[in-house]
């Protein structure tokens, strides 16, 4: 019964804004299936992507890739790996669900969904052009510093009280 | 264009690559896929939803108005509540700021703004969570909406 509170309350604001507010409801609507197409374009591929991670990456790879003990390179990695043109954060979460699974530490998964979501290259270019030079850069590095220190703080937290979901599940 | 074009390109080499090594395998990795893609489906429906009705809501014009020229901690408190929730693309979002900050917004209100709007995400909040798990969510989000105003103090400080 729960997860039909969401829709059925959504559903109740969109007809809502189309009694009180219809140019809202329009753009709206209009944006929810911009955004609807562009992720059934996205989505399916990315999915795609991560079921072969998943079956093909070897996990011991992940691990010293990735993992607690991966040191500075691992961090590198994630970062570079964060920071590649491709595409919305939502993209991101199942592979980095996945990274996880495999034995990518909390910290290297953090900074891998950071800097997605706020170093990307072709973004920083876009900074660059409307906000100048100083700001993009003051930015980037103060961002870096922040998600190595709220990887390292998540990780400590979460090693002690894990996520139910990401425990490993007997097979 | 450009993003898909890059991942279709990705995709078709790894499928490429692993049917080459094994059917077998590769046939696991597309049950793989439609499993989560079916588990996270509806929250990603829910997700675009929601993002829709505040987009049609908030539009650009509305941003700038709430925003607007005003400094003060209050200014930079609404802007950095403004990008949490919203979910808008960076070639929209930062010629917003750029604008805000000529029209005399304060560095700290724009970077409070900008940060916030990549490091939280109210809206893809569910999706994170069904992927990533709820505590994890939690603490990315409620940590980076902290370190963001951080950020922001800091820039402002020295900017």
């Amino acid at each position: 019964m729960k997860k039909f509170i969401p829709p059925i309350l959504i559903a109740l604001v969109y007809l809502g804004l189309f009694i009180w507010l219809p140019e809202a409801a329009l753009r709206s609507s209009k944006v929810t299936l911009d955004y609807f197409k562009e992720m059934a374009f996205i989505l399916p591929p990315v999915f795609l992507l991560m079921g072969l991670m998943e079956v093909w990456l070897p996990k011991d790879k992940i691990q010293s890739w990735l993992g607690n003990d991966s040191g500075l390179r691992g961090s590198i990695l994630s970062v570079a790996l964060g920071t590649l043109p491709t595409g919305p954060v939502y993209v991101a979460f199942p592979i980095a669900a996945s990274l996880l699974k495999k034995g990518a530490s909390v910290a290297n998964v953090v900074l891998f969904l950071g800097s997605w979501a706020a170093l990307k290259i072709p973004q920083l270019m876009v900074e660059v052009k409307f906000l100048g030079w100083g700001f993009a850069a003051l930015r980037f590095v103060l961002t870096l510093l922040a998600l190595v220190l709220m990887g390292t703080l998540m990780k400590a937290v979460l090693s002690r009280f894990p996520d139910k979901q990401n425990q490993e599940k007997p097979e | 264009m450009a993003t898909i074009g890059i991942i279709y390109g990705i995709l078709v080499i790894a499928l490429v690559a692993s049917l080459a090594k094994s059917r077998e395998k590769t046939k696991k990795a597309f049950k793989v896929a439609g499993k989560a893609l079916l588990k996270t489906g509806p929250s990603l429906l829910v997700m675009l939803c929601i993002v829709g009705l505040i987009l049609g809501l908030l539009t650009a014009e509305k941003i700038s108005s709430l925003i607007g020229s005003e400094a003060g901690p209050l200014a930079t408190i609404t802007a950095a509540i403004i990008g949490a929730i919203t979910l808008i693309p960076s070639l929209v979002a930062f010629p917003l700021a750029g604008s805000l900050l000529r029209s005399g917004a304060t560095v700290m209100t724009i970077s409070a703004f900008i940060t916030t709007l990549v490091m939280v995400g109210f809206v893809t909040a569910p999706m994170e969570a069904k992927t990533l798990g709820k505590k994890f969510t939690l603490l990315r989000n409620g940590l980076g909406f902290v370190a963001a105003l951080l950020i922001a103090l800091a820039m402002g400080v020295i900017l």
